[in-house]
């Protein structure tokens, strides 16, 4: 299918932006890297009055690390997570997360803010922010407002922003914790079927405040409330492993989809679980 | 006479540098296509052209009750809106039925339905207008008010009491059925030592051509003329069909083809909304262009490989196949997909079951129902990959019922390569296989003793590794047998004309296609090789029926076999006629000399006589110079039809080494080999990457694609992100080697390749898979293999 017919406006600055909004009301439409925009259009499931492109705003641009926080601004591209120096130093789990999204031509188009503010709750990076416990710069003509990420995903593709607000920036914890994500994928750079982001601290071989949060598996990414209250303090070993994953049952809820039933997504949660968790025992891990 | 010796074609000497049959010559149209300079149907636009989109039914099942057009009409930029009846006044319905399947029965198709819709994504109503995107804001403003029926959807219940019957008319659902029986297969089956039996399930997939089908239809009133330029294998049938569905004569219907991005068999078809596009077109006399878009493409294209079979097959106490007794069922949509038909692909099934073996008892029976889904036809390996799933998924568990190697009961099974000429139990003819030399020539490839090593070692840490085998059989140049003796104006004979201009440059116009495959560079290498010319002098002519002699276009892999000989006979006619030419000049008899590189040579010594060029000119520009009797056209044209057999089969035997993660039941694909026999094989390089590229849509067959319906008969992977298919990051590596028994059918000896890959590489998967799972007890006979289905195997998930 092709386009509607549309409007296209530029926006240089913050100021143009809000003003761009207030002018196209409800029929303006924020266009950044545009991946899930542009075939959404194709599609013609959406049809914007203006599509407002907000790529040329230098101050949603930028990664850096003032040594209690990474931020990374709105328009970090995926690329960028795949080889940015800072990610790889302060948030490793991006990084590895990073070439799990997609393929080559969309990480070099699509952004971080984009895939957050879209919330698919199959995709990687809303499930690493809520692992992360990142803090979701919300800005808007009204100023900026900070929303942790696990208040963020409200519902399927929904979020907490509110009309004509936008994600200026990601900051991120410095906090030396463990992180390592995992998925199950049909083929390489598809959605998941289902799959894990997990941070946590190991003191003296105890668990302390693990974060796993699953994507993939429900209506936004799951932080499993349960299986961390499982984990807490405890050893990190088969038995403690059996028991998170024994508590994923209260804390999954998994829908059908194409690739199966229910069961089986909690079954591939389980086997994620044991496989990241397995993983915090190899000598080779990461801080997240 | 077979051999093609420097000989038999009247070359000098065994290497000479325009030897090219046999060689991996570069492909010379590929800088075109990736470098963005090929011309497809969509690239042309022709002045005043006009867009089609149409609006397609929502549900599967539907009365029309209303259509109000005015909306649209009032859209801008829209022109006309086209509904099934005003299409019906100047189109006539077709029926896809075929005389030699007996008592097969279809209803009659419009381009576009006249008051009742059959399967989701029907085309209904057409807008057309100065821009596609026009056409689709008017499609999205038609007011089209269904009343929503009840849908058959499942094949088994479709001759069920209470089944839908989707055309009344018909009386039921039953399109075709046909039952083969030979020997006494309850007697067989009776003192068999063991019997297995499965149940298998290939799953309905479609081709996804990288370019969508694409015609522009340009009718000009003022010669009452029908230009339609059209991403087609089959210009000369579609010229055919246009001509009779609009009433014209053949003759005032043209078809062009230039670049087609892929076919597999998709565009041999003859589809509602395309001729819709002819027929306003003709109305409107003003140049129409449609193109699918990826959405239109997985809901119209055609789909196919619906089937269910349940297979039992006996074995006595040595192995020996006693008799395949399979029951083959399929649902092909509400129509029978003209001119092919629908009936061809569970025929197919019939006649290849148990193909590769040497048995004497078999039952086969197809039944082919009417549902409410995409219609179903003919993909690349028509019914191949189904027969050998059930042939080789049979064979399996008769090998390990009695506890003997896979390879093994093939070995004592395979027909012997001396045994033929040789009929089969479902009466197919072979003229000259090689399964034993190509399961050796395998077995060469194939580090069996080091994978069965590795497979018990990997058990040891809990990875889970199987191998898996197919042996399979492939038709190829098929003969009237396969469409024309029941009554379809598909041929199969096919023209080329060979010519040579003044420069000594090679012109060649064949009725074969090329949609990717290479057809054109084959063609340019017989006729370099047929003439005496480097090979970079040949240009060749494709898809276009005013300037290509008559053929059948490019399907079941005759390209190079029926094209390819008229191509290679051709050449020699017209080297013949030059040698005639150059002799008068260098008064010397046309048999002492010969061509090589261009250039006229004394035979026996090689030495250079004249050059093409030399001649070009004195025959183009001063005539009056040669003997006023002597013939001098220097161009010839000469067609090839088979005649001895219906068909000429290949054969070949695939091997897959897969890891099973069972945990997930995630399938990794560890490595792929291949041996088939295509006879003379023509370009090894492109032989080889056929049988690949046929092995990667096997494997998406087999592991990734499949038309997922809901309930009520809505498809659901409408994207290619919900239609998985095949990406080169999950692909193995894939050896292919060669056994060559050309057919004595022709000159060249050539048979088809491109459909080999595509048939034997589920059934590979699959053994594989179950070899894998061998320790858990655990079997899957339902493609695609998909996670959910290995893990519910396992017995993980319920």
């Amino acid at each position: 299918m092709k386009w509607p017919a549309m409007g296209y406006a530029r926006a240089k600055s913050l100021a143009e932006l809000w003003s761009a909004l207030e002018a196209h009301g409800d029929a303006g439409q924020i266009i950044a890297g545009g991946q899930t925009l542009l075939a959404t259009l194709a599609f013609r499931l959406s049809e914007p009055g203006t599509l407002i492109d907000i790529t040329g705003i230098a101050a949603l641009r930028g990664i850096s690390s003032n040594g209690q926080v990474l931020r990374l601004g709105a328009l970090t591209l995926h690329a960028d997570l795949c080889s940015d120096p800072l990610v790889k130093a302060h948030a490793p789990l991006l990084a590895a997360a990073a070439p799990l999204i997609a393929h080559p031509a969309i990480r070099n188009r699509g952004t971080l803010g984009g895939s957050l503010a879209y919330a698919d709750p199959a995709a990687e990076l809303p499930a690493c922010m809520v692992a992360l416990d990142a803090t979701i710069i919300a800005a808007s003509a009204k100023g900026e407002r900070r929303i942790p990420a696990a208040a963020f995903f409200t519902d399927l593709l929904q979020t907490a922003l509110a009309p004509r607000e936008i994600i200026a920036a990601v900051e991120i914890p410095l906090t030396g914790r463990l992180g390592a994500i995992e998925e199950i994928t049909r083929r390489s750079g598809d959605y998941a079927m289902a799959g894990l982001a997990a941070t946590l601290a190991l003191d003296a071989g105890r668990i302390l405040a693990p974060r796993l949060v699953y994507f993939g598996v429900g209506k936004i990414p799951v932080f499993a409330a349960a299986a961390a209250k499982a984990l807490e303090g405890r050893s990190l070993d088969l038995a403690s492993i059996s028991a998170a994953q024994q508590a994923l049952a209260d804390d999954l809820d998994p829908p059908h989809d194409l690739h199966g039933p229910p069961e089986m997504k909690r079954h591939l949660a389980r086997v994620l679980t044991e496989r990241v968790l397995l993983g915090f025992l190899n000598p080779k891990v990461q801080a997240a | 006479m077979n051999e093609i010796t420097p000989a038999s074609i009247g070359l000098s000497r065994e290497d000479l540098p325009n030897s090219y049959i046999g060689r991996s010559v570069p492909r010379p149209n590929v800088p075109k296509l990736v470098q963005g300079r090929a011309t497809y149907t969509d690239d042309v636009t022709l002045p005043r052209m006009l867009h089609a989109a149409f609006l397609r039914s929502p549900h599967a099942h539907a009365k029309i009750s209303a259509i109000d057009t005015a909306p649209a009409k009032a859209v801008p930029g829209v022109i006309r809106v086209f509904t099934g009846h005003d299409l019906a006044k100047f189109c006539d319905p077709w029926v896809a039925t075929l005389d030699h399947l007996k008592g097969m029965k279809s209803a009659p198709q419009y381009p576009l339905p006249l008051n009742r819709a059959t399967w989701q994504g029907e085309p209904i109503v057409a807008v057309v207008a100065e821009s596609r995107a026009a056409a689709e804001d008017g499609v999205a403003a038609l007011q089209v008010e269904f009343e929503a029926l009840p849908a058959q959807t499942d094949m088994e219940t479709a001759l069920s009491p209470g089944a839908v019957v989707i055309h009344p008319e018909l009386g039921d659902n039953l399109v075709f059925t046909r039952t083969a029986e030979t020997g006494d297969v309850a007697a067989a089956f009776a003192a068999a030592h063991k019997v297995v039996e499965a149940r298998f399930v290939t799953g309905r997939h479609t081709g996804v051509t990288l370019e969508p089908r694409s015609i522009i239809a340009d009718y000009n009133p003022a010669d009452e003329t029908l230009t339609v330029h059209h991403s087609t294998q089959a210009p000369h049938m579609m010229q055919g069909v246009f001509a009779k569905q609009l009433r014209m004569k053949e003759g005032d219907v043209r078809v062009i083809c230039k670049d087609v991005g892929g076919s597999f068999g998709i565009k041999v078809h003859v589809y509602p909304d395309e001729v819709a596009v002819a027929a306003m077109a003709r109305i409107m006399g003003r140049p129409v262009k449609f193109v699918a878009d990826r959405f239109e493409s997985f809901v119209s294209d055609i789909h196919a490989r619906d089937h269910r079979l349940k297979g039992r097959l006996a074995v006595d106490a040595e192995g020996r196949v006693l008799a395949f007794d399979i029951d083959d069922l399929t649902g092909i949509g509400p129509y029978s997909v003209y001119p092919r038909t629908s009936a061809i692909e569970g025929n197919q099934v019939v006649n290849l079951c148990g193909g590769p073996y040497d048995f004497k008892n078999y039952r086969c029976t197809t039944t082919v129902v009417l549902q409410n889904k995409t219609p179903t036809c003919q993909y690349r390996a028509v019914g191949h990959p189904i027969a050998t799933t059930v042939t080789e998924g049979l064979m399996d568990l008769a090998a390990e019922a009695l506890g003997m190697d896979p390879v093994e009961i093939r070995r004592r099974n395979l027909i012997r390569d001396d045994a033929y000429p040789y009929t089969s139990p479902p009466g197919m003819r072979f003229e000259g296989l090689s399964h034993h030399a190509s399961l050796n020539k395998l077995l060469e490839m194939v580090p069996l003793e080091r994978i069965r090593a590795d497979q018990t070692e990997a058990r040891q840490r809990g990875v889970y590794r199987g191998i898996g085998f197919a042996s399979f059989i492939e038709l190829t140049n098929p003969s009237p047998f396969m469409y024309g003796i029941g009554g379809a104006r598909i041929s199969a004979q096919d023209g080329c004309t060979v010519r040579m201009d003044p420069d000594g440059s090679i012109v060649a116009s064949s009725g074969v296609t090329e949609q990717g495959q290479g057809t054109e560079a084959i063609l340019a290498q017989i006729v370099a090789h047929g003439v005496g010319v480097p090979v970079n002098r040949v240009k060749i002519i494709t898809g276009d029926t005013q300037t290509t002699p008559y053929g059948g276009g490019t399907w079941a892999c005759r390209g190079a076999g029926i094209g390819g000989e008229a191509a290679l006979q051709s050449a020699i006619a017209l080297k013949q006629q030059i040698l005639e030419v150059a002799g008068a000049m260098l008064q010397a008899t046309p048999e002492t000399l010969d061509i090589a590189m261009g250039e006229i040579t004394d035979k026996a010594s090689g030495k250079p006589r004249m050059t093409l060029f030399e001649l070009g000119r004195i025959v183009y520009f001063r005539g009056d110079t040669l003997p006023k009797d002597l013939q001098r056209e220097l161009v010839q044209t000469r067609h090839f039809i088979t005649k001895e057999y219906p068909f000429a089969f290949t054969n070949g035997i695939q091997a897959s080494w897969v890891e099973v993660d069972p945990a997930t039941g995630m399938v990794k694909l560890l490595e792929h080999w291949c041996v088939e026999d295509c006879g003379r094989v023509v370009n090894p390089l492109l032989v080889d990457e056929q049988v690949r590229g046929g092995i990667v849509q096997g494997i998406g067959g087999a592991l990734y694609e499949h038309c997922v319906y809901d309930a009520e008969g809505n498809l659901l992977t409408t994207t290619l992100a919900d239609y998985l298919v095949p990406m080169s990051a999950e692909m193995p590596e894939i050896h292919v080697g060669h056994v060559e028994t050309p057919t004595r059918e022709s000159l060249l000896g050539a048979k088809g390749a491109g459909e080999a890959g595509t048939a034997g590489a589920p059934a590979a998967i699959m053994n594989a898979i179950n070899d894998a799972l061998r320790p858990f007890k655990a079997r899957v006979h339902e493609q695609p293999f998909t996670p959910e289905r290995i893990l519910r195997a396992l017995g993980t998930i319920a």
